[in-house]
């Protein structure tokens, strides 16, 4: 960095003759150096963040490939989306993904922490075990659950349940079971991260409150409907809204597992996104593309900013 | 996010459940019980597919088919980690991966204290539109960069030479992260200035002062952010799979699914096991990091 201090110096005698002591002052109070620690910031941000949005407000109204010229086509895109007969199925599935990952995948990390905030000696061990399978790579645990997911008798989780006499179950291989397959892995490798955080809050409980609550003759269940749930109502109104931003864009478990099957059950918004760019078959259809993130993007912003409007006053 | 950083002291004195109602004896059963099957629980369901990972790495594949949970019945097969190590050329993808996630590691480093250092220290005029900037890029979700970003990296302003297929075109996104920027602005901020003022009376310019100054007493909030890179690169798939289209320059979690099928189920395993294994001894070694952190990496994600 030091280096291109020099080059620089050289551009400001130049401009010197034009604006001598405006400059002079600037350079004294460290405007420059300021600028050269600006500088990755500026570029990075400017080249990969900045830029790519802007860009993106106007691909959306574009036909765009890589061979000519883009030409404005004002709303054919979102027109295109819009009527494709697979949005309302990638919608619904979207969802329904949604759903089930807020029924299966919230309810257990607030009762794997509130029952952990009550282990004494090992609940560093307790941890440890919980966010074991956030670190696992998603990619590897997806591969792992696929082959856990085998169909046949002798499939790793068939076999499981086989000893209690249940199954052999489809698993991903059937558009009933698919989608509840595809939450399951995805709780599992997720819950880890949030037991963490609900613990973090658990713990700052301050233990006057559980007491005051006791002295009015409160019992375990009172103490943790009126004095726990409520202080980690604020935890859990964030953790809520970011568990559905991210499920929203969900796109590994299905892309990896499924690849949208069967029969496109398991087809979601960002895997749809994904075929129209990228998709090898229908070829690069960066304007639809773009158009579909720009409306999930929309629509996820006014959700939140309902979401925040009506949890505002029962968060504290 | 505040409380997960707050928390690390306050040891819980007590919980939900009193002491005296722990000396109770049917509470006392009861909450034994729940912590026996809480600790059963986790091992199998968070440690059991784990443990089955390591089992299959070494179990001849006509075993893992045949019969998925039974210890060995046909003896060890070490065979299957060699195998993937060297004939589906796990070594080479395992160095492209940590090429990737060190390139990624020092641009992320380099933009969140350098910018956090404009932002928090010199500030400049400009620097409140600058951080208002980075803040709003928290906001949008990552969903929209992904075709415009590629097409960017396709044929980047200004230098207009295609990223694709070099490494650059990971390096440089990931550098884009304002959740680092923000935090490490944060935690400059909460630097007390006499010190920096005693350093600039003492004749130090802007750049000794964050070689010297800054950045030695910013380690514990570097390290967090170094770690959470570093994993979070080693994680990543999509990203890279769009842009790095050569296999050889590929990382493991791009390969991984592209070998499937062309490779032998227990050599396929053993290639998982290895490419787990970087990051769980990471999080072994760092796990006060990760468990009071996690709140930190996790949260604003995404």
């Amino acid at each position: 960095m030091k280096r291109s201090e020099q080059p620089v110096r050289d551009a400001a005698t130049v401009s010197q003759t034009r604006l001598p002591e405006r400059f002079k002052l600037w350079f004294r109070k460290g405007g420059l150096s300021a600028l050269l620690f600006a500088l990755p910031i500026i570029v990075v941000f400017g080249g990969f963040s900045w830029w790519p949005i802007l860009r993106a407000m106007v691909m959306a109204f574009q036909d765009t490939n890589l061979i000519g010229d883009a030409t404005w086509v004002g709303l054919d895109n979102f027109r295109w989306v819009l009527t494709d007969p697979d949005f309302p199925k990638a919608l619904r599935n979207t969802g329904y993904f949604a759903l089930l990952a807020l029924i299966i995948g919230f309810p257990i990390p607030l009762i794997g922490a509130v029952l952990m905030s009550e282990v004494k000696k090992l609940r560093g061990l307790f941890s440890v075990l919980a966010y074991l399978p956030v670190v696992i790579p998603p990619v590897v645990s997806v591969l792992l659950w696929k082959f856990f997911y085998d169909g046949a008798r002798t499939g790793v989780f068939n076999t499981l349940l086989g000893h209690i006499g249940l199954g052999p179950f489809p698993w991903l291989n059937d558009k009933h079971w698919a989608m509840p397959s595809l939450v399951l892995a995805a709780t599992w490798a997720g819950a880890g991260a949030t037991v963490i955080i609900y613990l973090a809050a658990l713990i700052s409980v301050p233990a006057e409150l559980y007491e005051a609550a006791e002295l009015d003759g409160a019992g375990i269940w009172r103490k943790i409907w009126h004095v726990t749930l409520p202080k980690l109502r604020g935890v859990l109104f964030i953790t809520l809204i970011l568990q559905i931003i991210a499920t929203a864009q969900v796109f590994l478990e299905p892309y990896l597992f499924t690849g949208g099957g069967p029969n496109k059950a398991t087809l979601t918004i960002l895997l749809m996104i994904y075929n129209y760019a990228f998709g090898a078959s229908l070829g690069a259809d960066y304007g639809p593309a773009t158009a579909l993130s720009l409306m999930l993007a929309v629509f996820l912003a006014i959700f939140s900013l309902i979401y925040f409007r009506l949890t505002r006053g029962w968060s504290q | 996010m505040k409380r997960s950083t707050k928390s690390s002291k306050p040891a819980l004195e007590r919980g939900i459940v009193s002491a005296y109602e722990r000396r109770q004896t049917g509470t006392r059963i009861s909450v034994g019980a729940i912590n026996v099957f809480l600790f059963l629980f986790l091992m199998l369901a968070c440690l059991g597919p784990m443990y089955l990972l390591i089992k299959f790495a070494i179990t001849p594949t006509q075993d893992i088919i045949r019969t998925p949970l039974a210890m060995f019945p046909n003896g060890v097969e070490w065979s299957n980690l060699s195998r993937a190590w060297t004939e589906v050329r796990v070594s080479r993808y395992f160095m492209n991966t940590i090429l990737i996630a060190s390139g990624s590691w020092f641009f992320q480093l380099l933009v969140a204290t350098t910018g956090g250092y404009v932002l928090s220290v010199l500030r400049p005029k400009y620097a409140s539109i600058l951080n208002a900037l980075v803040i709003c890029t928290l906001f949008v979700p990552s969903v929209v960069l992904l075709v415009p970003l590629y097409l960017t990296i396709l044929n980047p302003p200004v230098i207009n030479t295609s990223l694709v297929n070099t490494v650059w075109a990971v390096w440089l996104p990931a550098g884009a992260s304002a959740f680092n920027v923000v935090i490490v602005t944060r935690f400059f901020d909460s630097l007390p200035r006499e010190i920096f003022e005693a350093a600039r009376v003492d004749g130090a310019g802007p750049f000794t002062l964050f070689w010297r100054v800054v950045l030695p007493m910013s380690k514990p909030i570097l390290g967090v952010v170094s770690v959470f890179a570093f994993i979070a690169a080693w994680k990543d798939f999509l990203w890279p799979m769009l842009v790095l289209k050569d296999p050889m320059i590929q990382p493991l979690s791009v390969r991984l699914p592209a070998i499937q099928a062309q490779t032998e189920l227990g050599v396929f395993l053993a290639a998982l096991a290895i490419s787990t294994a970087v990051p769980v001894v990471f999080f072994l070694v760092f796990q006060k990091l990760f468990l009071s952190g996690a709140g930190l990496g996790g949260a604003l994600k995404g």
